[in-house]
């Protein structure tokens, strides 16, 4: 899998690239319009992560070359702006995903594989992972064939667990991807503990080959056993 | 006090002074003239006698005044020399008035076949105690007959004058800079106002631009700081994932991050109240309160659940509303999530929905808020934990108010805070 990051500010830049590749992407980069340019004429990615603002021009137009040239690329457009204008023209233009920085790079990580999955979909939408499965398409679990009952945000969790697996998901990027990201006043996450407990119980009693591990106290990693 | 009234206050003092000024010349420019007319009928009475005393010398013998006006006595010559016509002011008994009375008296000396005469004329005289008595009452009366057309004056032509001064005044009472760009026209002719208008005008102006530019400006530090903060966030969490940490340092790291963290959600707040007040939500449409309310109290049952606070949702009736179902969100999600953040353990929150209005109330241990306060930006109690809250809870919910004119309003009742948010 190739993706392109085109991102003018370096330190950014440095952080997704080296996040991408510990998934084991072939990662490239540009730091502005002409190169990104150059790049997308010859080349071609699975996926791109484009900011809006650049410096000798904007994204969109990038974008709107893209889509004129008829090219796959799945575009996810990272932008300072989120406003919703920009939003709905970024999507309108054909981004697949729009997301405002600052992000979580598990956030990222779950956005980029969506899309990555998403034109790779053989009829079936699901997840699998040794021996367990998670159907998106009918939020259903199953542990070795076995459907196992999970509420609303014990799936969503192990979702973006399944999405980030062997990678470190803080408490802080889990909350704001089940509980929405507008959260004030609720630094305080500790009600996520007993989410997470019922789910490695569910995981046990199943045999599951999988389990959610603490990190530091400070997140968790879903690995296998 | 008005100006009316003071205009008055201030004329009435030197019209006083004036009137009283008038008053004493006028007396006695007055006073001499009566003396003038009265001294010129004695003189006049003075040749007449002597003239009559010539042919009837039965004039020489009228000793006393009597019922006629003079007096003759003969006087020796040496004395009648020395005598010059005097005019001289003396009271006299008067029957018709049964008191003493002032009269002008002439004394003068003649001589008739060699025999000197003294001569005494008398005329009554003005009453002058009842003369000034008069003139101060005619004083008084011009005085308050000048302060009543004064009023009058200004009622009807002062007010008139002032009227685009007036007009002004409530333009400018009622400006919001928020909301106004300039104050509508006024039409005058007068110089004084129509610079007034200017100074108002330029001054508007001027405080909007600088309100547009501090808008602008705090819309674009939040936009400048979502890269950095993005870096931030990106590398520490890379950080995280090093095999090589020591726990201290994860810990450390991780409260930076949490430190991050909450820097990101006050730039968040500051955007989207700079959002809220730049009117850049547009997507209104009906919708109905209930489902937004039940959808939120989903969203958050689990930060109830995890304080063991109750949450109950009573409802009499379908409420809908006309706003951006986000902005909706926000505003129920806010006023939900105040109530469960200040709340005790095992307390409990009621969200009620009644005709047009929205009721969010809470028990909780504080004591009654500042309603002038707690709409402010970065108002916290003291008991609120200063390091969980960003205190732009509430006014974003007010902004929101503010955006489609709802009314907001604060209640505290035996340990209970209610907020009501009224949507007419």
């Amino acid at each position: 899998m190739k993706i392109l990051i085109i991102e003018d500010e370096l330190n950014l830049q440095d952080a997704i690239k080296k996040s991408l590749e510990k998934e084991s992407y072939m990662v490239e980069t540009a730091d502005d319009f002409d190169s990104a340019y150059q790049k997308l004429s010859i080349y071609e990615y699975d996926c791109i992560l484009l900011d809006i603002m650049l410096p000798n021009g904007s994204g969109l137009d990038l974008l709107k070359e893209l889509k004129e040239n008829k090219k796959p690329e799945n575009v996810i457009i990272i932008s300072a702006k989120s406003s919703l204008d920009d939003k709905v023209k970024g999507l309108e233009l054909g981004a697949d995903d729009y997301l405002t920085k600052p992000f979580h790079i598990a956030e990222l990580n779950a956005r980029v594989k969506a899309v990555l999955r998403r034109n790779k979909l053989e009829g079936k939408n699901t997840i699998e992972f040794k021996n367990i499965c998670l159907d998106l398409e009918e939020r259903l679990f199953y542990v070795s064939h076995q459907s196992i009952a999970l509420n609303r945000k014990e799936f969503d969790i192990l979702k973006y667990f399944l999405l980030n697996k062997n990678r470190l998901v803080t408490r802080t990027a889990l909350a704001e991807y089940v509980w929405g990201d507008h959260i004030d006043q609720a630094d305080n996450y500790d009600f996520i503990y007993s989410q997470i407990k019922n789910i490695r119980k569910k995981l046990k009693d199943a045999e599951a080959h999988i389990e959610v591990q603490a990190v530091y106290g400070i997140g968790y990693k879903l690995v296998e056993i | 006090m008005k100006l009316l009234n003071q205009s008055l206050l201030y004329s009435s003092i030197p019209i006083f002074i004036v009137i009283s000024i008038w008053a004493v010349v006028f007396y006695s420019n007055m006073l001499d003239e009566i003396y003038d007319s009265i001294d010129d009928g004695l003189d006049n009475y003075k040749l007449l006698i002597i003239q009559k005393s010539k042919r009837d010398t039965v004039v020489l013998h009228k000793s006393e005044f009597d019922e006629s006006n003079y007096a003759v006595k003969e006087v020796p010559a040496s004395l009648a020399i020395n005598i010059k016509d005097v005019y001289s002011d003396t009271l006299m008994y008067m029957l018709n008035e049964e008191e003493m009375e002032p009269v002008r008296m002439l004394t003068t000396a003649f001589r008739h076949q060699d025999t000197y005469y003294e001569l005494k004329v008398i005329s009554s005289m003005v009453e002058e105690d009842d003369q000034i008595a008069n003139l101060t009452k005619a004083a008084i009366g011009l005085y308050v007959l000048l302060l009543l057309s004064i009023i009058l004056i200004n009622n009807f032509v002062l007010q008139k004058l002032w009227k685009p001064f007036y007009e002004l005044l409530e333009y400018l009472k009622s400006f919001r800079i928020d909301k106004d760009q300039t104050i509508p026209q006024i039409k005058t002719q007068t110089q004084e106002f129509i610079e007034l208008r200017n100074a108002a005008d330029t001054l508007i102006s001027h405080s909007v631009e600088i309100f547009n530019h501090q808008k602008l400006f705090i819309e674009n530090a939040a936009h400048e700081l979502q890269t950095p903060l993005a870096v931030i966030t990106n590398k520490l969490e890379l950080l995280l994932e090093e095999n090589n940490l020591t726990d201290a340092d994860a810990q450390t790291i991780f409260q930076v991050m949490q430190t991050t963290a909450r820097l990101v959600q006050y730039n968040k707040t500051l955007l989207l109240l700079s959002k809220i007040e730049n009117k850049q939500f547009s997507n209104n449409h009906p919708l109905f309160l209930n489902e937004i309310v039940h959808q939120v109290v989903t969203e958050l049952e689990d930060f109830a659940q995890f304080k063991n606070i109750k949450l109950t949702i009573e409802e009499t009736t379908w409420v809908e509303v006309n706003m951006d179902p986000y902005l909706a969100n926000i505003l129920v999600s806010n006023l939900l999530r105040n109530a469960i953040f200040h709340n005790v353990k095992n307390g409990h929150v009621l969200l009620r929905i009644e005709i047009g209005s929205l009721t969010v109330s809470n028990t909780s241990k504080n004591k009654k808020l500042e309603e002038s306060k707690i709409y402010e930006r970065y108002y916290k109690t003291k008991i609120t934990d200063k390091s969980k809250s960003t205190g732009l809870g509430l006014p974003i919910v007010q902004a929101i108010c503010n955006l489609y004119a709802f009314k907001i309003k604060y209640a505290y009742n035996a340990n209970h805070h209610s907020f009501t948010v009224k949507f007419t």
